[in-house]
């Protein structure tokens, strides 16, 4: 079984969607640590405010989570789903996220080489600096076009498994074992969207 | 590199894809779901679904067109048309759109903006104006509801920056002097637009040829831009129009 966390942020129906179209027969959209600890692959999606993600904590979700990928299980964080997994973000200083990688999203900075830079980045970005060991985006090329939609990002670490350009690197997907996201949509992303999923259901 | 977005659009009405001039002249171009996966295959960015008459009485057949439409869509979805409040805009979320386009119910209302913002994300909410400006300066441009029946008085820019404040994610600024034209995009008025926000400015109304499109990226600043009739009668296809708006210097999603 496939849990998709559901933390009342954003629209999870695309995540769900995708995940059906690829297959994937036994998905369960819940906010149940129990089923969390149960399943044998966690989604965690996820589009908005950082803050949001304080219900995660509230719920057991951020205890139970901790458990699950302590013994094994693959998680895969999308967008501010993948921010969790760090300390924290500026935009939120008070909601902590999971920690299981170091450090804080930052937001855009307002300027980048002396020009005006917005935010947020919105749009089809390239990957590039693809990790060669990573199993999320195996077989995906480098330049590779993704869709995302933010105002925040994580910074580029050493488990950071692809990186895009925009103001600088961030970190475009970060893979560490089992624990992996993605800044981008994969649900959005088209073919290269639909070959990160995939392979995420084939771990 | 960010590229530059296509992104077509549909206008649908009744369940069947049409298209007017300056807002008139409606011809038939077909089925939605099979448009919207034919311009997805073809390389376009993102697809708008317009629901043009948004009649109450049609927005059952509006929920099964964007059903149809999302089941295997795997870019971005807009969908928009008498969305009038929050319980509106979440029927079509979950019939599954990504983003939804409101324009005259947030002139109406704009607290309308904030509140699907709360639930769905700045980034869901699109705030569409419809732009008059006939011979005055771009920043003069006026802003017109029910389907650019009516004058507000509101000047476009002033408008954009509240839908801005107010938590609009993008602002998609159709012109009604270009509509249908095939002449080109209101350049000018998209420049301003695009310098008095932060937020991506999808330009739309006028598209007639790849330089066309070029030219709106270039000296437009758009972030997106938006055709309908281009693609429709075989014009050309999204695929042949990205490789020269790439060859004219801009961004663009390569290869499809």
């Amino acid at each position: 079984m496939i849990a998709v966390i559901d933390y009342k942020a954003g629209n999870l129906t695309s995540v769900v969607k995708a995940l059906r179209f690829l297959g994937a027969t036994d998905v369960l959209v819940t906010q149940s640590p129990d089923d969390v600890l149960r399943a044998d692959k966690v989604v965690l999606p996820g589009v908005g405010h950082f803050q949001s993600t304080q219900l995660l904590a509230d719920l057991g979700l951020t205890q139970a989570t901790r458990e699950a990928v302590a013994k094994g299980t693959p998680f895969l964080g999308i967008c501010v789903g993948l921010q969790w997994l760090y300390a924290g973000s500026t935009e939120a200083p008070d909601t902590a996220g999971l920690a299981h990688f170091a450090g804080q999203c930052e937001r855009f900075p307002a300027t980048f080489e002396n020009s005006e830079l917005k935010s947020p980045h919105v749009g089809w970005n390239s990957l590039e600096n693809i990790r060669p060991d990573s199993r999320l985006l195996a077989g995906i090329a480098p330049g590779s076009f993704v869709y995302y939609t933010h105002s925040w990002r994580a910074l580029i670490s050493a488990d950071t498994a692809a990186a895009t350009l925009y103001g600088g690197p961030f970190t475009a997907a970060v893979e560490r074992n089992n624990v992996m996201g993605v800044q981008f949509h994969p649900e959005k992303s088209a073919e290269t969207g639909l070959k990160v999923l995939t392979n995420f259901l084939n771990l | 590199m960010l590229t530059k977005r296509i992104i077509a659009c549909l206008d649908v009405r009744a369940g069947r894809v049409v298209k007017g001039i300056q807002f008139l002249d409606i011809i038939d171009a077909g089925d939605p779901a099979e448009l919207a996966h034919r311009h997805a295959a073809a390389g376009a960015d993102e697809i708008v679904l317009l629901d043009i008459t948004a009649t109450h009485e049609g927005r059952g057949t509006l929920l099964d067109t964007v059903k149809r439409t999302a089941a295997s869509l795997f870019v971005p979805f807009t969908v928009g048309g008498g969305i009038r409040s929050a319980e509106d805009a979440e029927a079509v979320f979950t019939a599954g759109a990504d983003k939804v386009s409101i324009n005259s119910s947030a002139i109406a209302r704009p607290e309308l903006i904030g509140e699907i913002g709360a639930s769905f994300g700045a980034q869901a909410v699109i705030v569409a104006i419809d732009a008059r400006r006939g011979n005055r300066p771009a920043h003069e441009a006026e802003v017109f509801v029910s389907g650019g029946r009516k004058p507000t008085g509101l000047r476009v820019v002033d408008w954009a920056r509240e839908a801005e404040q107010r938590g609009a994610g993008e602002i998609l600024l159709p012109s009604m002097d270009t509509d249908g034209m095939r002449n080109g995009f209101d350049c000018e008025l998209t420049r301003a637009v695009s310098e008095a926000v932060q937020i991506p400015v999808i330009a739309s109304g006028g598209a007639g040829s790849a330089a066309h499109f070029a030219e709106v990226f270039k000296s437009g600043k758009a972030d997106a831009a938006l055709a309908a009739s281009i693609f429709h009668f075989g014009i050309t296809d999204s695929r042949a129009l990205k490789a020269e708006v790439a060859a004219a210097g801009v961004p663009m999603r390569l290869p499809c």
